[in-house]
């Protein structure tokens, strides 16, 4: 029973690792492909738009009522202090460093993600893949490597629209609705943010833009060869990417400060 | 044209392939019959060099494809066309970017010629007119067609079918049938074609190759098939549930199961 019980979970283990390193493999190789002729850049423009402008307007609302929020929220804790002046920072530092990349990430996981993961799964049941190869195409530079580049381009720009949006939305809220000094606001706001928080941000956005397109199109890859296999895929994908986000942000967060 | 020298496919417990040795002649119509699960999908599989054998050797145009890199393979299968059971058209491209894919991808070809080439293919396979329709606008018989427009855009050597007329009506399996045969003649093109489809078979095969559990049953012209006295064969070819060939895959006695398990 022991000997067992011991000899699954071995195995088990042993699964796990094997698709850990066929899925880093996956990523590896998509990214070194893309080094090598013929460059395909039509396909990239493509992913570029699925993945960055299609994405624009549910950024755009997101990363507003964000603002928003973080505005009425922070206003109403700072006046306790009689700090209101400083809101600007709290609305700059929170979305810069958090929100913006966090959000930013998740909305286009939701949105895109999953999109990914269904068609490379949908390609996979039809047997375009092989049908790619019998064509003398590489299948994985001609289907992959241009989404996982095309996360790395858009979400670092995904996430510059997202924080200036938010900063906008708090501003909205904090000077024009709540009477918060302009001034003070956006002065301080300048002052407080240092180039760091900048950069932690766009690294972040950049990790999650590697994860977004490398989970979503292993899953969809790596799916069972049935529409029930793609279905479940696709909802794994969405799971397993928005938690590697936050867990991810989380590292980053702790190696950075 | 291709030939298979001693080549062994195994998936865990199952041999897929055991120590196959055929030939794949020039110019002629070979079909490759089987029952599910005899192996002949996993042959067609090793034939383009999807897979490759666990050992022995494919040659194809004198290469054996099992040694060569991912390079030298591709450049070989520039010489091959595979027209696919589902058809595996590019859902998100019409039907004629659908066939002119392959030009676009591997050709210099200017705009107006690869037009004219695509209207032959299409031509070819009756479905000019369609051009501009989306794969999924298409019956199952029309997609097959233009997989096979698509499959033979690049002007191949050989072309592979898996399973052509699985799933179409009578008239789209004979109009399928007759397009391998018009191509194989015309053209000269090598045709390998897997199917279970006895009948239509008998029409269209040159050459026939019997698989049965990853062994070779029977092979020869379609003529010493139909003639020979193999029981195994004459049970297949008539679809007898009744024959050496077990419709029960276990060995289990069923009486032993049922009144002992």
């Amino acid at each position: 029973m022991e000997f067992q019980i011991a000899a699954t979970l071995g195995r088990s283990t042993l699964n796990r690792v094997q698709i850990l390193g066929r899925s880093g493999i996956f990523l590896l190789s998509s990214i070194y492909l893309a080094f090598f002729r013929p460059f395909r850049i039509y396909r990239l423009i493509k992913e570029i738009e699925f993945i960055g402008s299609k994405s624009f307007l549910i950024v755009f609302v997101t990363a507003l009522f964000t603002g928003m929020v973080i505005g009425i929220q922070g206003y109403y804790s700072l006046s306790q202090f009689g700090a209101e002046a400083a809101l600007g920072v709290m609305v700059a530092l929170s979305i810069i460093r958090e929100l913006g990349p966090v959000l930013c990430a998740l909305m286009v996981t939701g949105r895109a993600g999953s999109a990914i993961t269904a068609e490379i799964g949908i390609m996979k049941i039809t047997d375009q893949f092989p049908a790619l190869e019998m064509m003398a195409i590489d299948p994985m530079k001609y289907v992959i490597s241009p989404k996982v580049i095309a996360g790395i381009i858009c979400l670092p720009l995904l996430t510059a629209f997202f924080d200036l949006v938010g900063i906008g939305g708090g501003y909205l809220v904090g000077v024009k609705l709540l009477g918060v000094n302009e001034g003070a606001y956006i002065g301080k706001m300048i002052t407080a943010v240092t180039f760091t928080d900048i950069y932690g941000g766009i690294l972040k956005s950049l990790s999650f833009g590697v994860l977004i397109t490398w989970i979503s199109s292993f899953m969809g890859f790596a799916a069972e060869a049935t529409t029930e296999g793609v279905s479940k895929a696709t909802t794994n994908a969405v799971v397993i990417t928005s938690l590697s986000i936050l867990i991810v942000d989380y590292i980053l967060t702790s190696l950075l400060l | 044209m291709i030939k298979v020298e001693n080549i062994v496919k195994r998936y865990g417990r199952v041999t897929a392939s055991n120590h196959l040795n055929c030939h794949f002649e020039r110019g002629k119509v070979t079909v490759i019959l089987g029952g599910s699960g005899s192996g002949k999908s996993t042959l067609l599989r090793q034939l383009t060099g999807l897979e490759k054998p666990d050992s022995g050797a494919v040659y194809f145009d004198g290469v054996d494809l099992t040694t060569l890199n991912k390079t030298k393979l591709y450049e070989a299968r520039k010489k091959m066309g595979m027209l696919f059971q589902g058809s595996a058209l590019f859902n998100y491209l019409n039907i004629f970017e659908n066939i002119a894919f392959p030009l676009r991808e591997h050709t210099q070809i200017a705009d107006n010629i690869i037009k004219t080439i695509v209207t032959m293919k299409l031509e070819m396979v009756g479905l000019r007119g369609t051009e501009d329709l989306m794969p999924s606008q298409l019956s199952g018989g029309m997609m097959k067609r233009v997989g096979l427009a698509r499959a033979m855009v690049m002007d191949p050597k050989v072309i592979f079918y898996d399973e052509p007329t699985s799933g179409l009506d009578p008239i789209s399996t004979g109009v399928i049938g007759k397009l391998i045969m018009d191509l194989n003649k015309t053209l000269n093109i090598t045709s390998i074609v897997v199917s279970h489809d006895i009948e239509s078979c008998f029409k269209i095969a040159d050459n026939i190759i019997i698989l049965f559990y990853g062994d070779i049953i029977a092979m020869g012209t379609s003529e010493e098939i139909r003639n020979s006295s193999d029981l195994r064969v004459k049970q297949f070819i008539n679809g007898e549930p009744e024959g050496p060939i077990p419709f029960q895959r276990t060995d289990k006695n069923y009486l032993d199961e049922i009144l002992f398990d």
